[in-house]
């Protein structure tokens, strides 16, 4: 029972993480219908602005850490927002009238070309950051001094995510360019006879997930300490399979799914093996795909003749 | 990095050749990328996270980021010139860039890397506009277009001449180690990505995990070969049997899904088949790979040196000096048999029905369902097919480097035979071969720009993508479609 808890409490910080950057991947499906393949190295990018941001407030030292942590977020976010918004400029925008394997391979590229950037500008080493939120609640002990442990630092990364997801689906909901993206969804061309401005809103949506995989990037580097310029690969398929399983396009069902991947991936690992994990969050995806072909929260494809 | 600065300007070709904006635009323009690139490099370029003596520290490196800004507010501004139909000044000024990117003394070696490159897509740029205005003033026709139609003429001669250049290419003066070397492996890109393109190009399956079955490939034939002591021969069939049936294993349950849902299941599989080779370690050595992988003989004859007692080896035979190249050259013409049936196979079986139903179920599944064609057997056939010839690349794959580890089979290489397929233009057998030497080739080539190659391969897919969209060679067109009007059948 502990155990069992301990690693639901591990399962749903990560889901937490998954999800964030699984909101990307649908919204941008959701607008364009296209996989952004480099959405996962937008996220490694947020994490490398983070990193060094906080290196960088660190020599200049003084202040509280927690505006300190406040003002590399909003750096990071900004910073890969823009990141975010070059690539839609030019692997996109470009591409927006061809055919969508174009758009892919050319994202495809995006992906390459920014980890190698990186790679090139930062060098390949691991990166490290120093645990800076410490501490952490007791919840339970087992009588052979098993502990289940939530840290400060897992409350920060549910919190954080709960707040973000709401504040954006209420920006989905209430606000004029929720309802220019949703327009958008629907139908390009009608939207942009109505005055939406559609090059605009794809732009923003590019510039949101961007945003939240910065934030993804951020509590990552917090959580784990251990950065380099691959993550972005592996964070990003899962996330992608994650925004599949939930059903791509709807905001909720990234959720759904970066919670549930996030779970089977901690559950895998702490009752099976470790190594086999990323093979059962794809096996999940097939059995769910098989039964479900359009995810969890997905709406059926109408066949149209 | 180049980006479309202004926000209104949504096509990448002028709308009209003549109209010049004033220079204040010009400027102002450029200063915006320039502001928004500097935003974009401040961080990694600007700062690198060192490491000295498990010390790990920032280090600052402003002025790199300043010329390079600099350089793309230069740059920008001859695009922009490109854009407005000049010419003299931009190649100039792309020369001046590249010149810049070669000799100056830039502290770091990656803008001048990046400098120089961009100097030269200036050039090629305005070489192009120009070329394609041109041509449109004179034969009031799109670009592109006559080049069609002079393609589809000159492809027999082209395709013969291509294969009669490879097959004497061993035989040519510069035909050295290193050269043939280069040309297998690009052969072997070529044919996995004539195999993918069965099930991309033809089938319409986008399929982002095709190096699952080059994997099966090259393991079964590694497996058998040091467990059973099998020769290349045998497994050569095997390998391609195995990978065909993962490919129907694999593909069963998925091909009701349909476009991007089959993409990330087939990348997923692709990735469950790295993780199992690496973790099985009872079976496939995880990590380390399978070494000691037999090398293929040639009618049962050996190219070693100095054969084993009773064996008689490949010079003796034929009474030649030993040369290492020998096997080399034997293995490229391996390849590029085993790539010559792959094309002449797939040529062959568009023309038959089962060919002509994958065409068809490209182009409309539901049609096709309502035609009396099953989608799924169908769909199996492809992916089976594919898979097969992903198999026997695979199996080659392993005798030529002898050795196999999962590390040769990461998303990335997927990733590349597909761009291939996609950059040479879908379905088109030749535009696989030009990808293949653009994308393998040349890098192999320049090993100068080892560190950049990646970063040169990602931002090559992204320019060919932009200037091509349908790919260097389109030929979506079935193979066979109803007379026109003309009587034109294509």
């Amino acid at each position: 029972m502990e155990y069992f808890l301990q690693q639901l409490i591990n399962g749903l910080t990560l889901g937490a993480i998954y999800g964030l950057i699984a909101i990307g991947y649908t919204m941008v499906y959701g607008i364009i219908g296209m996989i952004n393949f480099a959405h996962g190295e937008i996220y490694m990018i947020g994490a490398f602005i983070s990193l060094i941001s906080i290196m960088l407030l660190e020599s200049l030292a003084g202040g509280s850490v927690i505006v300190a942590l406040f003002v590399v977020l909003i750096v990071a976010m900004i910073l890969t927002s823009l990141y975010g918004w070059a690539l839609e400029r030019i692997a996109y925008r470009p591409l927006r009238s061809s055919p969508r394997l174009a758009a892919l391979i050319s994202a495809i590229g995006m992906s390459i070309a920014l980890g190698n950037y990186i790679q090139l500008t930062q060098g390949a080493r691991n990166k490290t950051l120093q645990p800076i939120v410490q501490g952490n609640l007791e919840l339970m002990k087992r009588d052979d001094g098993f502990t289940v442990v939530l840290s400060y630092m897992q409350i920060g990364i549910i919190v954080t995510t709960i707040v973000l997801m709401a504040a954006f689906s209420l920006m989905i909901a209430k606000t004029s360019l929720g309802r220019a993206q949703r327009a958008c969804e629907q139908d390009r061309t009608m939207a942009s006879l109505l005055g939406v401005n559609v090059d605009r809103t794809i732009s923003l949506t590019f510039v949101m997930g961007a945003a939240l995989a910065a934030v993804a990037g951020f509590l990552v580097v917090l959580y784990y300490g251990v950065i380099d310029f691959y993550i972005g690969f592996l964070a990003g398929i899962k996330a992608f399979t994650a925004a599949v399983l939930g059903g791509i396009g709807s905001i909720p069902g990234a959720m759904l799914g970066g919670l549930l991947i996030g779970l089977i991936e901690a559950f895998w690992s702490g009752y099976f093996s470790i190594e086999y994990k990323d093979v059962a969050a794809f096996a999940i995806l097939v059995l769910v795909l098989i039964f479900r072909p359009t995810g969890l929260l997905g709406r059926p494809e109408v066949e149209k003749v | 990095m180049p980006s479309t600065g202004n926000g209104t300007q949504a096509s990448i070709l002028p709308d009209s050749g003549h109209r010049r904006l004033p220079p204040g635009a010009i400027f102002k323009e450029a200063g915006l990328t320039a502001v928004v690139s500097l935003a974009l490099l401040v961080p990694f370029v600007g700062f690198k996270i060192a490491n000295r003596g498990g010390e790990q520290f920032l280090e600052t490196r402003l002025p790199e980021v300043l010329i390079a800004a600099g350089l793309i507010f230069l740059g920008r501004i001859f695009l922009i010139l490109v854009r407005e139909g000049s010419l003299a000044l931009p190649v100039a000024g792309g020369a001046v860039i590249s010149a810049i990117g070669l000799f100056a003394p830039i502290p770091s070696a990656f803008i001048q890397a990046v400098a120089f490159t961009a100097g030269l897509v200036i050039i090629v740029r305005a070489a192009f506009m120009v070329f394609a205005a041109r041509r449109r003033s004179s034969t009031g026709r799109e670009f592109g277009s006559g080049f069609a139609d002079g393609y589809r003429k000159a492809l027999p001669w082209l395709a013969s001449a291509l294969i009669v250049f490879a097959v004497i290419l061993p035989l040519m003066p510069f035909g050295e180690r290193r050269t043939i070397d280069i040309a297998i492996l690009v052969l072997t890109y070529i044919m996995l990505g004539w195999g993918l393109n069965i099930v991309v190009g033809l089938a319409g399956l986008l399929d982002l995990g095709y190096v699952a079955f080059y994997a099966v490939g090259a393991y079964s034939y590694a497996l058998l070969a040091s467990y059973f002591d099998f020769s290349f021969w045998v497994c050569l069939p095997l390998a391609g049997l195995f990978a065909g049936f993962f490919g129907i294993i694999l593909g069963f349950p998925v091909l009701r899904l349909r476009g991007d849902y089959l993409a990330i299941v087939t990348l997923g599989f692709g990735e469950m088949i790295r993780v199992i080779l690496l973790n099985w370690v009872s079976l496939t050595k995880g990590p380390d790979g399978v070494s000691g992988i037999p090398r293929p003989s040639f009618f049962g004859l050996e190219f070693k040196r100095y054969p084993a007692e009773g064996t008689e080896s490949f010079h003796q035979f034929f009474g030649l000096d030993y040369s290492s190249l020998h096997r080399v050259v034997f293995l490229y013409y391996l390849i590029l048999i085993l790539a010559l049936i792959t094309n002449f196979f797939t040529r062959r079986i568009r023309t038959l029905p089962i060919g002509r139903a994958w065409e068809a179920l490209r182009e409309d599944e539901i049609a096709c369902r309502s035609l009396g064609i099953n989608p799924r057997n169908t769909k199996l056939s492809a992916f089976a097919i594919g898979a097969m010839f992903g198999g026997f690349a695979g199996a080659f794959f392993a005798t030529r480097q002898g050795f196999v580890s999962p590390e040769s089979f990461t998303f990335l290489e997927s990733a590349i035979i597909l761009a291939i397929v996609v950059l040479g233009g879908m379905g088109s057998q030749m535009g696989v071969v030009i990808a293949a030497v653009v994308l393998i080739g040349l890098p192999e080539y320049i090993r100068d720009l080892q560190e950049y190659r990646m970063l040169a391969f990602g931002a090559g897919m992204v320019l060919i993508m932009s200037w091509r969209p349908r790919g260097l060679l389109s030929q979506r067109d079935p193979t066979i479609s109803l007379a026109r009007a003309e009587g034109k059948t294509s």
